[in-house]
């Protein structure tokens, strides 16, 4: 029963992308192609990175408001630091993984709100990334730059990091054991407590594994667009939050799918050049990626429904 | 095999010329604009549509779609970009939302062959045209005209833009480099008018009662109409104002030229540009040799063209200059 929940779960998602390529394909047979799907779809990995990072820290039921200055302050550290002084880069990306660690331990601690937090915390890294890179600039690190362009046999450099992406994700959140605890944590606080398990430590964890995933989120970016610039991923704090709700993932902590976050990533991004393939004018973007975004989440809530009915036959 | 080594040398030499002489009637362009939410960009736009339309029904290019991002975000115009490189067309004109956060998007069109031109917002990565504007050129053509209405010299005014924004920084480096060089030209103060009439008009009633006689106002445009104000409610003798083409100076100017024959000029930067940078991609696309760094001309109003630019320029808005394939050409001969 659990698996085949799971599997539902995925469904929508998977189905989603699906029509989406397919509409894709259609509008633009030339997407169908090496170079096409790269293009395609390389905008995408920094945002699946970023989508499993939001989907971490909602595994333990709280919501990352920064995380869009979060990358792009990351974005500004690897377009300067990283580049011209490795080891320093290096402190500096390891120091604000830890700040994200401590983060999870004083949300706990003083029982805040993880959104107030979180949104005081983008003033911060908003500050930090203008601080770093007054005018934009800087110059991507050559490793970056040739992991995002490398152009290996088969399928693009952009298809592999997606699914690299999502086996990885998977195998932390759905078959470690601090995954279990993390969704146990989102699901169930009192629980895990009684089970004489450390809440801290696994907040704390579960903050710098997101921390971790966000930085990676901010290198590979800076590799793909080869400079950076203090407003460089503002849009990825939305972004990633719908990318973990289309692909399955809830409000409530401790219901997440790392498949499905990396696919609601994917489909976000296709859903934005299924759109602008289909001419529609920039005025009724925005509304037309909105209701895209509705008619998935509708279709999730009838398999739902079709879900809950079925169990209790 | 010698006929086919010379099959391949004469294809060779064919496509050498076709290069040189390329019809564009197939290509397609694109315009990748990262706002729209004020009037210059709406301008903008427009001018782009009324261009372009004709240049597709005249049969110079095929296609000459606009598109804007939902938002003036950076990621969003490279996803943008990226599409575009999809969608098959032969150039990108772009106005980029940061000058090197699309480097990477933009070396992607390079790579797959098509030619980019950014413009107003341009973009610094080497193998994208750059369509940019000449601020300290246009702040030192003030005082070349000053120099021709005034032999004398005399007391200047200045009226700054927005402070820290480079843009004002700009025009006021070549508004004072040209005084620098025309010493019969004194600059004797200088307010911050925020590009804003009402704004300037304030900041120089504020400074008048502590200046001398003052025989030109130099200015970087919005900010002509509201020093005029002040100086008529100062009760002083109105001195040449240079104009910064928006449409309430414009017809502050045209009521003085009618009432005494008042003579200034106007300057500032059309946002018909976007039409430059489209003729500046055909033109590449044309095969023709065109260096990387070009210069806008700015849009200059003098007095005998200042009835014809005023009753174009819509209420409220800016005077505007649509470009034609002969500017274009024009712009990139006399940069080479």
């Amino acid at each position: 029963m659990r698996r085949s929940s799971d599997t539902m779960r995925l469904l929508v998602p998977v189905l989603s992308l699906a029509a989406l390529l397919a509409g894709v394909f259609y509008l633009q047979p030339r997407a169908m192609s090496y170079t096409g799907l790269n293009l395609l779809f390389n905008l995408a990995v920094p945002i699946a990175l970023a989508t499993v990072a939001q989907m971490l820290i909602m595994a333990v039921n709280d919501l990352d408001l920064s995380m869009g200055t979060f990358v792009s302050f990351v974005a500004c550290v690897t377009a300067t630091f990283l580049n011209d002084t490795p080891l320093l880069g290096i402190a500096i990306l390891a120091a604000s993984i830890a700040v994200y660690a401590i983060l999870g331990v004083v949300i706990y601690l003083r029982n805040l709100p993880a959104i107030v937090v979180t949104l005081g915390m983008s003033f911060v890294w908003g500050g930090l990334a203008v601080l770093i890179l007054p005018s934009p600039g800087g110059e991507a690190p050559a490793w970056a730059r040739a992991i995002m362009t490398v152009k290996p046999p088969f399928a693009p450099v952009a298809i592999f990091a997606s699914v690299l992406i999502a086996v990885v994700a998977h195998m932390i959140v759905m078959r470690s054991s601090l995954g279990v605890l993390i969704r146990a944590l989102g699901g169930n606080a009192k629980t895990v407590e009684r089970s004489g398990t450390s809440i801290l430590k696994i907040r704390a964890l579960a903050y710098g594994l997101a921390g971790l995933f966000a930085v990676l989120a901010g290198v590979a970016l800076v590799g793909l667009a080869t400079s950076a610039d203090a407003n460089i991923a503002l849009r990825y704090t939305l972004l990633s939050i719908a990318g973990v709700i289309l692909g399955g993932g809830e409000f409530i902590g401790g219901r997440v799918s790392p498949i499905g976050a990396v696919i609601g990533a994917l489909t976000l991004t296709l859903a934005g050049s299924f759109l602008s393939f289909l001419h529609i004018s920039p005025d009724w973007q925005i509304g037309a990626q909105g209701a895209i975004l509705i008619v998935v989440l509708a279709l999730r809530l009838l398999l739902n429904r079709l879900e809950s009915r079925g169990a209790t036959r | 095999m010698t006929t086919r080594k010379l099959l391949l040398a004469t294809a060779a030499l064919a496509s050498v010329a076709c290069a040189a002489h390329a019809d564009t009637s197939g290509k397609k362009i694109a315009l990748s604009n990262n706002y729209a939410g004020n009037s210059w960009r709406q301008a903008m736009l427009q001018s782009w549509d009324k261009v372009t339309k004709q240049a597709v029904a005249d049969g110079v290019v095929a296609a000459a779609d606009a598109f804007t991002t939902a938002e003036n975000q950076a990621t969003e115009q490279a996803a943008q970009i990226q599409n575009m490189i999809l969608q098959g067309y032969d150039a990108i004109v772009v106005n980029a939302a940061s000058p090197t956060a699309l480097n990477g998007a933009i070396k992607e069109a390079c790579d797959a062959g098509i030619v980019v031109v950014s413009f107003d917002g341009i973009v610094d990565e080497p193998c994208a045209w750059r369509v940019a504007v000449d601020f300290k050129g246009m702040g030192k053509s003030e005082i070349e005209y000053l120099k021709g209405a005034l032999p004398d010299g005399g007391n200047l005014l200045e009226i700054r833009g927005l402070a820290g924004v480079f843009v004002d920084d700009a025009i006021s480096a070549g508004i004072n480099e040209g005084v620098a060089e025309n010493p019969q030209f004194k600059n004797v103060g200088a307010v911050h008018g925020d590009w804003a009439q009402d704004v300037a008009q304030k900041a120089v009633a504020g400074i008048l009662p502590s200046l001398p006689e003052i025989a030109a106002v130099v200015t970087q445009g919005g900010d002509g109409y509201g020093a005029a104000q002040a100086f008529a409610a100062a009760g002083r003798p109105t001195p040449i104002i240079i104009m910064g083409n928006r449409q309430d100076e414009l017809k502050w100017w045209k009521e003085q030229k009618d009432a005494n024959g008042y003579k200034t000029m106007s300057v500032s930067i059309a946002p018909g540009v976007s039409t430059l940078a489209f003729w500046v991609a055909q033109q590449i696309l044309d095969g023709k040799e065109v260096p990387k760094d070009l210069t806008v001309p700015f849009l200059r109003i003098d007095q005998d063209t200042l009835e014809a630019n005023l009753a174009n320029t819509p209420e409220g808005g800016v005077a505007n200059v649509e470009y034609s394939q002969e500017d274009a050409i024009k712009v990139i001969e006399g940069t080479k």
